[in-house]
């Protein structure tokens, strides 16, 4: 069965080539960080058994009802299974807030008070994200 | 990004909607009608918030102000108050609690406070299945080097100066398993990655593969490079779906940029990655049963030597390493040995992730440096014991592994410690223990489960495991005879030393080293025929005490089987016949009057 790739580049020949790709990347990582909100979700298979798929859904559709510019992502196991679903938001230039225990129902919330308004769900917050 | 200037969220769960929020909506879409406001603001419903005792309950944005208790008559002034004047209407204002819950970092927080994340540095940073997102971090950066700055005896060196030692349960330092295959002759040799994960409970491995199934990919093929490998395959259980779909989907990716496959970055280096999928027998963790079932045969154990290094995969020179061995290749490469080596002990390098379960408070996944202590495991990290019980123990390394009481939990988590303390690392299993798990119950949990995955190709681990097991099985059922821990004792050491594999190796542990930590409570079980623990049913007796009993009945309401009688207002009585030990009448008295040896 072919697999989806979406890479957008063929095969890279050199060092130079891999060197140019890895900077472009970055490039657009970083567009994206400051142009859009990023809203991440924790979609590893206890995130997904604690009820992911479902906050994703209603992510997806709170984001299209409201026609909003954001990314949407996916992402894997931060550690804190006991606290999933957790879903992070980062609004360009400010911190990224994690969200615990996050249910389909809190995610009007968390869009409309936090995505498009900038307020944090302080009830729902965990933590704010750093790399360890 | 909103032409819409403000939001109104009504919630419309079940209690605010009995306490009149559909009323309080209502109003609201009226008033912003009136004031023609309705394209400017936007009336939202919502679910719970958990606030009901305060209900109906409205949030404004862009403020995020809180009002509760509204009505649809205060409607009309939060309209023309709020929203058209900007003030806020004080008198519906929600009290927040005393100090504003101010948002911990990471860092801040117990459960990051200790952790150190080298293996899992990705995880849950990034999307899984956009390699650009590994690259954009620094991933293949550390491929790059070794192909275009490093000799493959440079790469070797590299890790083994790092102190890298394998996460796979035996800790064999993995750069000297490098230079062996590197060494052995042959043209073709083949490279393994173990995603097994046997251990019940474990979750390490699969975590890695789901969220960050690239340092996986990167780690091999530094390492194929190095020892001289075309071909190699990743073993992973088949009951992880997502791992081997997001591993199937980063293979791709790789493939299409060109960092697997043929002429890897226009170099003469080749590397083909393939997934096996196995069935999940735990034995098949075991390396030399792993190549046989990836050749299409049984997985069963063979003799080593030949080791896999001479003779492995079919046939051919092979290594093979744990999925989070793997994983820190890259980080060494980038970052260097001696940054590698600073962290952890003397003989332990780095970190290790461990699924940490049981009954702490905070349970999950964490990764610690080396030489961290149990102490600040269970107690930092993992918040202490659920509902302030005794802390009893540990059990780590999986069903191969052992227990450590409480005495010992400044003992530090390296792999040498660990096996003076009679356990081992394992793969990074970590079951904390309270005072009500009973140890003896505990052993025959994890042999009973080694029993039954045994392959029974040597007769110490098939029928020596089973007769260990009956003996433990006997002594729960309060029919242990003295002799029993003798024989447990004999038995364990004969089939540690005689059994062929690492399973049947390491089967007695759990059993050895609960009698040595925790003998009192064998010998509770086999002398007074009690289970100090109450855990073991067969030895549980349930009676009530006259004295306190004040006949309120509430036991003999709720005993299943109806084993207790008695007049209201008389001291109730238990039919030791009819009893099956529920528990349930111990529960339900609030006099004490319940006793239960
Ligand atoms: C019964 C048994 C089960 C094992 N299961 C696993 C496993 O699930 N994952 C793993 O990495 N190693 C497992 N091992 C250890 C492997 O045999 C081997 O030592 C390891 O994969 C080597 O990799 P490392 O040096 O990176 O640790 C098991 C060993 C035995 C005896
Ligand atoms: S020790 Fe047990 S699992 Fe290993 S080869 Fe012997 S019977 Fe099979
Ligand atoms: S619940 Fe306790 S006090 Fe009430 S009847 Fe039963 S034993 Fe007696
Ligand atoms: S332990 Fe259960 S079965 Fe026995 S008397 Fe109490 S409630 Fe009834
Ligand atoms: S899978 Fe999400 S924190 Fe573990
Ligand atoms: S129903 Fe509204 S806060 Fe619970």
């Amino acid at each position: 069965m072919p697999v989806e790739t979406g890479c957008g580049t063929m095969k890279l020949k050199s060092r130079e080539e891999l060197i140019k790709y890895r900077e472009e990347a970055k490039k657009q990582m970083l567009e994206r960080s400051m142009e859009k909100t990023s809203i991440f979700v924790g979609m590893g298979t206890c995130g997904i058994a604690a009820g992911a798929r479902e906050v994703m859904a209603a992510i997806l559709e709170e984001v299209n009802k409201r026609n909003l510019q954001v990314n949407v992502i996916q992402t894997g196991c931060i550690g804190m299974c006991e606290q999933e679903p957790l879903v992070d938001v980062q609004r360009p230039g400010e911190d990224r807030i994690t969200y615990r225990k996050v249910r389909p129902s809190d995610v009007p919330r968390i869009i409309v008070g936090h995505v498009m308004h900038g307020k944090i769900v302080e009830d729902l917050a965990i933590a704010r994200f750093e790399e360890i | 990004m909103h032409l819409v200037r403000a939001h109104v969220l009504v919630c419309g769960g079940t209690n605010c909607t009995s306490s009149g929020s559909q009323q309080v909506r209502e109003a609201f879409k009226r008033e912003l009608e009136k004031n023609k406001l309705e394209q400017e603001v936007k009336l939202v419903e919502t679910d719970c918030h958990e606030f009901c005792e305060t209900g109906p309950l409205v949030i404004v944005y862009p403020e995020g102000t809180f009002y509760v208790r509204v009505t649809p008559e205060d409607v009309p002034e939060i309209v023309s108050e709020h929203l058209i004047n900007g003030r806020v209407v004080k008198r519906l204002l929600y009290k927040a609690p005393v100090d504003e819950t101010r948002i911990p970092t990471y860092k801040q927080l117990d459960f990051y406070k200790k952790q150190c994340r080298v293996a899992l540095r990705n995880c849950g940073s990034i999307d899984p299945e956009k390699i650009q997102e590994y690259i954009a971090r620094g991933g293949y950066e550390s491929l790059e080097k070794a192909i275009f700055e490093m000799t493959p005896e440079q790469v070797i060196e590299e890790v083994k100066r790092s102190g890298l030692r394998g996460r796979g349960g035996g800790g064999f330092p993995t750069g000297l398993k490098w230079e062996f295959c590197r060494r052995s002759p042959g043209d073709l040799k083949y490279l393994i990655c173990n995603a097994d994960e046997g251990d019940p409970g474990a979750f390490m491995d699969r975590s890695v593969l789901e969220g960050d199934p690239h340092s996986l990919i990167e780690g091999m093929a530094i390492a194929a490079y190095a020892i001289g490998c075309r071909e190699g395959y990743i073993y992973c259980r088949a009951e992880y779906p997502l791992a081997i779909k997001r591993l199937k989907i980063a293979i791709a990716q790789a493939e299409e940029l060109g960092l697997l496959g043929e002429n890897i970055l226009g170099t003469d280096f080749t590397f083909n990655l393939h997934i096996k999928e196995g069935a999940g027998a735990f034995v098949c963790g075991e390396e030399t049963a792993l190549m046989a079932s990836i050749e299409g045969k049984r997985g069963m154990p063979r003799v080593r030597p030949p080791f896999p290094a001479q003779r492995g995969l079919f046939n051919k020179p092979s290594n093979i390493n744990n999925v989070e061995t793997y994983a820190n290749v890259p980080v060494i490469i980038a970052r260097g040995a001696d940054w590698f080596a600073a962290m952890g002990t003397e003989k332990s390098k780095g970190t290790k992730v461990f699924a940490l379960t049981g009954k702490v408070n905070n349970t999950g996944l964490v990764e610690v440096p080396m030489g961290i202590t149990l102490r600040e495991i269970i107690f930092e990290i993992g918040g202490g014991i659920v509902g302030g019980k005794k802390y009893k123990g540990v059990q780590i390394g999986g069903p191969s592994g052992g227990c450590i009481p409480a005495e010992l939990m400044d003992t530090p988590v390296d792999y040498e410690s660990l096996i003076q303390a009679g356990a081992m690392m394992g793969s990074g299993g970590l079951v904390v223990m309270d005072e009500t798990t009973c140890m003896v119950d505990l052993a025959r949990f994890f042999l009973n489960f080694t029993q039954a995955e045994s392959c029974g190709k040597c007769t110490p681990c098939r029928e020596g495991t089973k007769r260990m097991l009956e003996i433990l099985t006997r002594i729960c059922n309060g029919e242990g005879v003295p002799e029993d821990i003798e024989t447990l004792e004999r038995l364990g050491r004969v089939i540690k030393s005689t059994a062929l594999c690492g399973l049947g190796n390491t089967a007695p542990n759990p059993v050895l080293s609960t009698l040595r930590y925790f003998r009192h409570e064998y010998e509770a079980h086999i002398f007074d025929k009690r289970c100090p623990a109450h855990v073991c049913t067969a030895l549980l007796v349930f009676s009530i005490d006259e004295e306190k009993c004040i006949g309120c009945g509430r036991c003999l309401r709720a005993c299943p089987v109806g084993a207790i009688s008695g007049a209201k207002k008389e001291p109730h009585k238990i039919d030791p016949e009819k009893c099956i030990k529920c528990g349930t009448c111990f529960e339900k008295c609030n006099q004490g009057a319940v006793l239960r040896l």
